[in-house]
């Protein structure tokens, strides 16, 4: 690991203007991620700026929200009983993820930034346009049984590794950020991006911006909600393909939903079209699978993740009988 | 200084297998260094080196003493507890948080000691696989891993070991089920997993801990 300065933060303003003064400082949360890439030098930051003595550590009820602080740890947020009630997707999406010891540590924030896991990022003698733009991207002819099937680009065919972040843009949340020039808020369908021709930007957080927390609204989705995340072991593993599935039902009917997928582009992929075909539908497996061939309309695989142009509708159809109850 | 002592300990008791190992790599790599880097390590211009870069105050508790040190902030946990304060039960698997075999407990909460900084944790207790047993009289933990055969070749089982209490302490050690979706962390090549599980449940039921 590089050597670097360390500097603990005790207020957000802190934290922004050191990010402000230097351009290749990082902030430091959980670290379970940066500390990763910084043993395998994938990134090398000059300064670290711990922000872990923030008071961004409240779960709390808004007028209809729930707002869950970015220095709340993804153990702590599963478990909280609020979460729970309100919106239990989110608990199941974030123990889907890691384990104990890393949600243990693991911050809303940080996981919200939690970089591509693309065995090519990770290994610095490779070429990659996310971690050194312009070098190519060795996934694209390579061993891509883990990446994209959607909203990929020749630059880069990583895919965004977090649980949590496909609940939350299920659920339609929305990121609370600090800055320079003030407060802003992003829903969390903006603050990923696709990869285009700058893969080496993740988000549309600006470099001297914060995250502060993450609102969601309140939904009527409670009693139907479904993280189905399929992988190479039964625990412990990142997703080849994941379902976020949130239905209100009436009667048999699908008054509303939300449907999102992981582990198939570079951000959490909101499934809108298949919502639109399935509202207000009868809950039935003949429409589970209509709204998974609406959803996988534009896939396109690399080879060794062809099996994802099955897998993934297939996860979508078990996560809708799941969250419905429909069998048949 | 009070971060000595535990070597110190080690020294009294005589040379153990590890300083063997140790003293014997040190030989090995200076016979094959040139003289000029030999003469450097001699003066220890590499520590005078370190010690000119920004070096921190840390203020710690592990396992109930407390602990003055200066650290370098890209000090791992883990590389403070086994190269600083030669608390080598704690053990270094993959280093990248995929093993868990160097899980300690930090105020309580399990952690992958191998993926946080040392200086992150400043006014922190640790709690170490050293820390668990109460002098001689092992934690029950401890005696159910023994009495289940909870391992073979014992490499993860200081991290198996923390886990589990914490499994419990947590609440989630209420099936198998269960302990395995919340053991998952903690990585055995030796494919310990039902004796260790086993070895969870009995404790759980023993209501001891």
């Amino acid at each position: 690991m590089n050597n670097f300065q360390y500097t603990r933060v005790k207020s957000p303003a802190t934290a922004i203007t050191e990010l402000s003064k230097n351009p290749a400082a990082k902030l430091l949360a959980g670290g379970t991620n940066l500390i990763d890439l910084m043993k395998y030098g994938v990134m090398s930051p000059d300064k670290l700026i711990d922000i872990n003595r923030l008071e961004f550590s409240d779960i709390k009820r808004g007028q209809g929200t729930l707002h869950i602080g970015s220095m709340v740890r993804n153990s702590v947020a599963a478990a909280d009983a609020t979460v729970l009630q309100y919106q239990p997707l989110l608990s199941q999406a974030m123990l889907a993820g890691a384990s104990a010891q890393l949600r243990n540590k693991a911050s809303m924030g940080g996981n919200l930034l939690q970089r591509t896991r693309c065995p090519y990022f990770y290994d610095i003698t490779s070429g990659c346009n996310k971690r050194a733009p312009g070098t190519g991207c060795s996934a694209l002819q390579g061993y891509n049984r883990m990446h994209a099937i959607f909203g990929a680009s020749n630059s880069c065919i990583a895919v965004n590794p977090s649980d949590m972040n496909v609940a939350l843009v299920a659920l339609d949340a929305v990121i609370q950020v600090s800055g320079p020039k003030g407060n802003r808020s992003i829903m969390m369908a903006d603050f990923h991006r696709l990869p285009g021709t700058h893969p080496e930007l993740d988000s549309t957080l600006d470099k001297k911006e914060i995250i502060t927390g993450i609102v969601i609204p309140d939904n009527a989705f409670a009693k139907h909600t479904t993280y189905l995340k399929v992988r190479d072991r039964a625990s412990y593993a990142f997703a080849l393909i994941s379902v976020a599935a949130a239905l209100e039902m009436d009667g048999s009917t699908i008054k509303d939903l939300r449907l999102a997928m992981g582990g198939v582009a570079h951000k959490p992929w909101r499934l809108t079209e298949a919502e639109n075909f399935l509202k207000g539908k009868t809950a039935s497996v003949a429409n589970f699978k209509l709204a998974a061939e609406v959803a996988m309309k534009g896939a396109k695989s690399y080879g060794h993740n062809d099996f994802k142009l099955k897998l993934a509708p297939n996860s979508i159809i078990q996560a809708l009988k799941t969250a419905s109850g429909v069998k048949a | 200084m009070i971060e000595n002592k535990s070597q110190e300990e080690q020294e009294i008791k005589g040379n153990s297998r590890r300083d063997f190992l140790k003293k014997s790599s040190v030989i090995t790599a200076i016979a094959l260094t040139p003289a000029a880097a030999v003469k450097a390590s001699d003066l220890k211009l590499d520590e005078r080196f370190s010690d000119a870069l920004e070096q921190q105050s840390l203020s710690i508790e592990i396992n109930g003493q407390q602990h003055e040190l200066k650290v370098e902030p890209r000090l791992t946990l883990l590389d403070l507890l086994r190269e600083r304060l030669k608390l080598t039960g704690t053990k270094k698997g993959c280093d990248q948080g995929q093993c868990g075999a160097c899980t300690v407990h930090i105020d309580g909460v399990r952690t992958n000691s191998c993926l946080t900084l040392a200086i992150m944790h400043d006014g922190a207790k640790i709690t170490t696989i050293e820390g668990l047993s109460n002098g001689n009289q092992l934690h029950p933990m401890q005696e159910a891993f023994i009495k289940h055969d909870g391992f073979q070749c014992g490499y993860c089982t200081p991290g198996q070991i923390m886990s589990a209490v914490a499994c419990i302490h947590e609440g989630h050690a209420n099936s198998e089920t269960e302990i395995r979706e919340f053991m998952s962390g903690n990585i055995c090549r030796c494919g310990a997993y039902a004796n260790i599980v086993n070895a969870i449940q009995e404790v759980k039921a023993g209501g001891k801990i």
